[in-house]
């Protein structure tokens, strides 16, 4: 367990903001400017707070009132930073090697570098460089994790190669993680636990699940961003049509594209603006998606309104403009039937089993 | 290349490239330290240290000379505090290091000042998240990365020692074999009916060594800047 309570005051802007921490990847999701990167420097070291607590599994890092202040190189956290800082100086191999040699052929197999240990950094893509920079963190064997939106540099197919190392960083290292991201299809596609972060104060945390399905947090996520994160299994393989059927705790939906094994688990995340709300059950659509759900709170906001829905066990999030929320009298409790476009899942959005 | 050079003329080049190499390789970490701390502390006194730094370069040459005269000749209160150890350094040839070391101290510092400044803080922050502690971090990631700077500086600051000539002659006069280095050598045999075609090939020693010294300098910044960026 992390445990993260830190005050501090920067110029104009205050953070004060405090959460636990469980094992596995926790995302600090938020605006850009609102405080994320603060908060993870403060966990480094680089950023000392006004005031507050922070440990590691017991391992106290900062304390104002016992005045322990761990400096940067003896906390054992680890940082990969947006821009990867790799040393300009060094060969890959020597990079990787500067802060220890941890595990350092499984770290180079799991990353997929071993190609490039003789190369300057200067030879790498962004990619690569991430994928180095990440190793390099790895290696000096830390305590904890951090990454600060290690994707936005990169362009969407460079984040299409990165994103299955990540997962693949989560599900192996077996190493907690703090995840920097303003991007919510990442947070979904990695997390286990989100920390909503505003005007540098944590306004939601809790399993992702719940916090991205919630409609009230939608205001802090962004109509855009917002959306539910769901399991799913593999139920069925559609070779001739080229469609994947997902079995979801409350119905079955059908994605195209042949997405993993029958009777394997994936995490979809459907956006909120991609769920079409019906009082009846439609009749003659072309969309295959139809999963009957039970409005489970209305939230109106200045952008629309978000409607939180149960559909058996899972929670999905949908977004309608105020006129259909009256049109539709939704309120909870109301029984409705939601329609969910096939193609509302994006293939990047697909993540492997949880 | 002896014949060449007369014995006086040779004795002063001698001279003056040990005066350079010493004065150069004494304060070698005290302007590393001074670039590192201008470059990267925040202290109160920096503007201070930066004036102090900087002083010699705006002072008379002469006024430098006799401040040092006062402070090291054997009454001085520094000088009699070196007299009973035998480090005197009045009119002796470590006082004329001392004086080329003083005034070439400006722009030793300001390169290597500027090569740290350069340098990104993001990587030394890096290279403390892997565990280097602040000593590692300077020698492994700041110094080598600052290096061109820190070359030209050394190779500007020897120039400018071979050069000295106000300071040197005020705090150590211009002893043959002791404190006569290229420039007072110089000065000497144009005060000598007769002198002129001595002082003509020194001139000449002169220009070489500049010549070779900024030459030099050149072609070992670009090698190490290929190094380190490549």
């Amino acid at each position: 367990m992390i445990r993260v309570e830190i005050r501090k005051r920067l110029g104009e802007f205050a953070l004060d903001a405090a959460f636990d921490a469980p094992p596995g990847v926790t995302a600090l999701f938020g605006k850009s400017g609102s405080g994320k990167t603060s908060l993870i420097n403060a966990v480094a070291g680089l950023l000392r707070p006004d005031a507050g607590h922070i440990e590691i599994d017991g391992t106290v890092l900062f304390d104002a009132e016992r005045r322990v202040d761990l400096p940067t190189h003896r906390r054992r956290v680890g940082y990969v930073f947006q821009d990867a800082r790799l040393f300009p100086h060094m060969s890959v191999a020597k990079n990787l090697a500067y802060g220890g040699r941890h595990d350092r052929e499984r770290v180079i197999e799991m990353l997929g570098i071993g190609d490039l240990l003789d190369r300057r950094p200067a030879a790498l893509s962004g990619g690569e460089r991430q994928r180095v920079a990440i190793g390099r963190a790895l290696m000096a064997d830390p305590r904890l994790l951090l990454l600060d939106e290690p994707l936005s540099a990169l362009d969407a197919e460079r984040k299409a190669e990165i994103l299955p190392w990540l997962e693949r960083l989560r599900d192996e290292a077996g190493l907690p993680i703090f995840y920097v991201s303003h991007a919510a299809s990442e947070v979904a596609r990695l997390a286990t636990t989100v920390v909503v972060m505003e005007k540098g104060r944590v306004t939601r945390a809790g399993a992702v699940a719940e916090v991205l399905s919630d409609p009230a947090a939608v205001g802090t996520i962004g109509a855009q961003e917002a959306g539910a994160v769901v399991t799913a299994r593999i139920a069925g393989l559609d070779r001739i049509d080229g469609l994947t059927e997902l079995a979801l705790s409350g119905g079955r939906i059908v994605l195209p594209g042949k997405l993993g094994r029958i009777g394997t688990h994936l995490r979809l995340r459907i956006s909120a603006q991609d769920v079409i709300l019906s009082r009846d059950k439609p009749q003659g659509l072309s969309a295959l998606n139809v999963l009957q759900a039970e409005v489970t709170a209305v939230d109106e906001g200045p952008e629309g309104v978000a409607v939180g829905l149960a559909c058996g066990r899972d929670r999905l999030l949908a977004r309608v403009t105020r006129r259909s929320a009256r049109a539709l009298r939704l309120e909870p409790g109301l029984p409705v039937w939601a329609i969910v476009k096939a193609s509302a899942v994006a293939p990047q959005d697909v993540g492997g089993a949880v | 290349m002896t014949e060449w050079l007369g014995p006086e003329e040779w004795q002063a080049v001698r001279l003056s490239l040990k005066v350079s190499a010493t004065a150069v390789a004494a304060s070698l970490p005290l302007g590393l330290l001074c670039a590192f701390a201008l470059a990267r502390g925040r202290f109160p006194g920096r503007h201070l240290l930066n004036g102090l730094v900087h002083l010699p370069l705006i002072l008379p040459p002469v006024v430098t000379g006799y401040l040092l005269l006062l402070a090291f000749s054997r009454q001085g209160p520094v000088g009699a505090l070196l007299e009973p150890w035998g480090l005197s350094v009045a009119f002796r040839w470590t006082g004329a290091a001392l004086a080329a070391a003083i005034m070439a101290f400006p722009l030793m510092v300001r390169p290597m000042r500027l090569a740290f400044e350069a340098v990104d803080p993001g990587l030394e922050q890096a290279a403390a998240t892997l565990g280097a502690s602040k000593l590692r971090v300077f020698a492994t990631v700041t110094l080598p990365l600052a290096l061109p700077g820190v070359v030209a500086g050394a190779i500007l600051a020897f120039a400018k020692a071979m050069g000295e000539f106000g300071a040197t002659i005020t705090f150590v006069s211009n002893i043959p074999g002791e404190t006569r280095t290229i420039p007072t050598a110089i000065y000497a045999f144009l005060q000598m009916p007769g002198g002129e075609p001595a002082a003509l090939r020194l001139v000449a020693v002169s220009v070489a060594l500049a010549m070779a010294a900024l030459l030099a300098s050149e072609w070992l910044s670009r090698r190490i800047a290929r190094r380190v960026a490549a």
